[in-house]
């Protein structure tokens, strides 16, 4: 896979893709179909493994050619040492960890540096939504409040807030809105947050 | 799907002797061998298929006067199955010590003209790879697209990649372990007693005295097959359902479950040797690759070169996916290419020979990621 094929495809990690070096070890928690591996691995010569609980993602994994380990997240990274991964990747699954601050700390602890995505509950029409009396339904949040996989609802600024708690430096902050970044207002008019961490010195 | 057919073993004798792990050795020794597809020209195409305790060469299809006897991984191996072998030639391989033609304790040892019985070596998963591996050397198989085996077979196929690390592309690993637990151990001693101590095991030359241990056999299956079935499965199968209806009050069969696992111990006793049992448990309870690196399985598989494909199942609680996943924290460690499945199956460790879409597909997946590598070499 080359990056215009990736970016048709998922255009959210373009940006992602441009942190991450060429020949690096990546994890990536929560990987899905693998697609981001894949491109790393056959454009950016990157290794690594993806962690995967759903069986249809982890055969879709199998097809591509991508490493997978399948197993819960909620359970932790316990599988790998600290400092295993140049990068740690965790897009779009975060809000779905009922440990969400073990899990980060984990992450902090396998990476040297971590890339976090996950969707801005303070985007605006999700405001608007609450101020109207509902909880929000949107392209980024497409669930109802009953059947959403989405149990941790976090804006920009509340993330930045537990980074710094594990111990993760925000290197950069990113708001996108359909694939596009969001420059003015992002906290509001951004629908997916997307940082880049690392680990803070000791 | 359609099975590969009817299937004629070979037998491969070899007359260099074979040094093993104990240091004993195995003179003038045969390998019997089946194998299924087509070896492609450059030889790359090769799958070497590792069988667990109780299973031999006869990995698929039938034999031409035995239709109903079906290799015993013939849902996984053959035309248009997982290991496909319109793509792949596959080869399976009775080890030594086992008693499906390979020479084994009922067979003449050279050195005396009778019966090797309990004279015959104790071979270790180690031995059975090195004489795999003098196997390929005589097929002129210099490297395997895949070594793959389940339980005692993944265990082989573990062992190729530490000892044979140039000769294997892939490493497929299968409800596996890589040692076993005092537990483990535990139940192959009882098995091994039952053995041990039937009137008719006459130290093990039983040939002799043409009789079988066929009670120590019978409970030594019981044992094992208890260890294979997961707890849910059972009570799913047989929960409290009695023979008769009635309790009997007696000693006989009054649950279905013991009649099942008589029936079990039965067909065993009839067809498998008790040397041979002891032998097979052994190389399980000798197993144990970290061993030589002070239990540090990291450096034990520091020096593969495979990718591996790891598969456990959830209610195996022989070889539980802990174990697994000890396998693959170890390649991690050394950044190997490695994937590691965990599948949901109720049927315990017995779930890596049946039936189950999300195995099957993971692994049919893979195979066919290994057959385009070929393909994309080749042109």
């Amino acid at each position: 896979m080359n990056f215009s094929e990736l970016s048709q495809l998922r255009p959210d990690l373009d940006f992602i893709a441009h942190w991450i070096k060429t020949g690096t070890h990546v994890l990536d928690v929560g990987c899905g179909d693998g697609i981001m591996l894949d491109y790393l691995q056959s454009d950016k010569q990157c290794t690594g493994y993806g962690v995967e609980i759903a069986d249809d993602k982890v055969l879709a994994c199998a097809k591509r050619g991508v490493n997978v380990i399948q197993q819960d997240m909620e359970n932790g990274l316990g599988i790998f040492a600290d400092n295993a991964f140049d990068t740690v990747l965790c897009l779009s699954s975060l809000q779905m960890m009922k440990h969400v601050e073990p899990l980060l700390r984990d992450i902090a602890r396998v990476g040297k540096e971590a890339i976090v995505s996950f969707p801005n509950f303070g985007y605006w029409p999700h405001r608007t939504a609450l101020l109207r009396g509902k909880m929000p339904v949107s392209k980024a949040l497409p669930y109802e409040w009953y059947d959403t996989p989405n149990v941790r609802c976090a804006t920009i600024a509340d993330f930045a807030d537990l980074a710094d708690d594990v111990g993760l430096e925000v290197m950069e902050c990113m708001a996108l809105h359909e694939g596009k970044a969001i420059k003015w207002l992002p906290n509001l008019r951004g629908s997916l947050a997307l940082f880049r961490l690392r680990k803070k010195p000791k | 799907m359609p099975s590969i057919g009817i299937v004629t073993p070979q037998a491969y004798r070899f007359s260099e002797p074979l040094a093993l792990q104990s240091g004993a050795s195995i003179a003038d020794y045969t390998l019997m061998v089946e194998t299924y597809g087509t070896l492609n020209a450059d030889k790359s195409n090769a799958v070497l298929v590792c069988h667990a305790l109780n299973a031999s060469h006869h990995v698929a299809g039938v034999y031409a006067e035995q239709p109903k006897n079906i290799g015993w991984w013939d849902n996984m191996v053959g035309p248009g199955k997982p290991l496909n072998t319109d793509e792949f030639f596959v080869i399976g391989v009775n080890n030594l010590g086992s008693c499906f033609g390979s020479t084994g304790p009922m067979h003449i040892n050279p050195a005396t003209g009778k019966p090797y019985g309990a004279d015959f070596p104790v071979v270790t998963v180690e031995d059975w790879v090195r004489a795999q591996a003098l196997l390929a050397d005589v097929m002129g198989i210099a490297q395997f697209a895949a070594v793959m085996g389940g339980s005692l077979g993944g265990m082989q196929a573990l062992a190729w990649s530490i000892m044979f690390p140039e000769r294997l592309r892939h490493c497929v690993v299968i409800a596996s372990t890589p040692k076993l637990s005092a537990q483990n151990i535990a139940f192959n001693d009882v098995a091994r007693q039952a053995i041990l101590t039937d009137p008719d095991f006459h130290g093990g030359d039983f040939y002799a005295h043409k009789v079988v241990p066929r009670n120590g056999l019978r409970v030594a299956r019981m044992v094992g097959h208890i260890t294979y079935l997961s707890n849910d499965d059972m009570a799913e199968k047989f929960g409290r359902e009695l023979r008769n209806g009635e309790y009997q009050f007696g000693f006989g069969v009054d649950f279905e479950i013991e009649s099942y696992l008589r029936y079990q111990g039965d067909k065993f006793a009839d067809y498998f040797d008790a040397n041979t049992y002891l032998l097979i448990t052994k190389a399980l309870d000798y197993f144990d690759p970290a061993r030589a690196f002070a239990g540090d399985l990291s450096k034990a598989l520091a020096n593969t070169k495979a990718h591996f494909l790891v598969v456990s199942f959830g209610t195996d609680w022989r070889f539980a996916p802990e174990r697994s996943r000890e396998i693959v924290q170890a390649l991690v460690d050394n950044k190997r290419t490695v994937s590691y499945a965990e599948i949901d199956a109720p049927h315990g460790h017995d779930a890596f020979l049946l039936e189950d879409a999300r195995y099957l597909n993971l692994v049919a997946a893979y195979y066919s990621r290994i057959a385009n590598e070929l393909a994309k070499e080749v042109a």
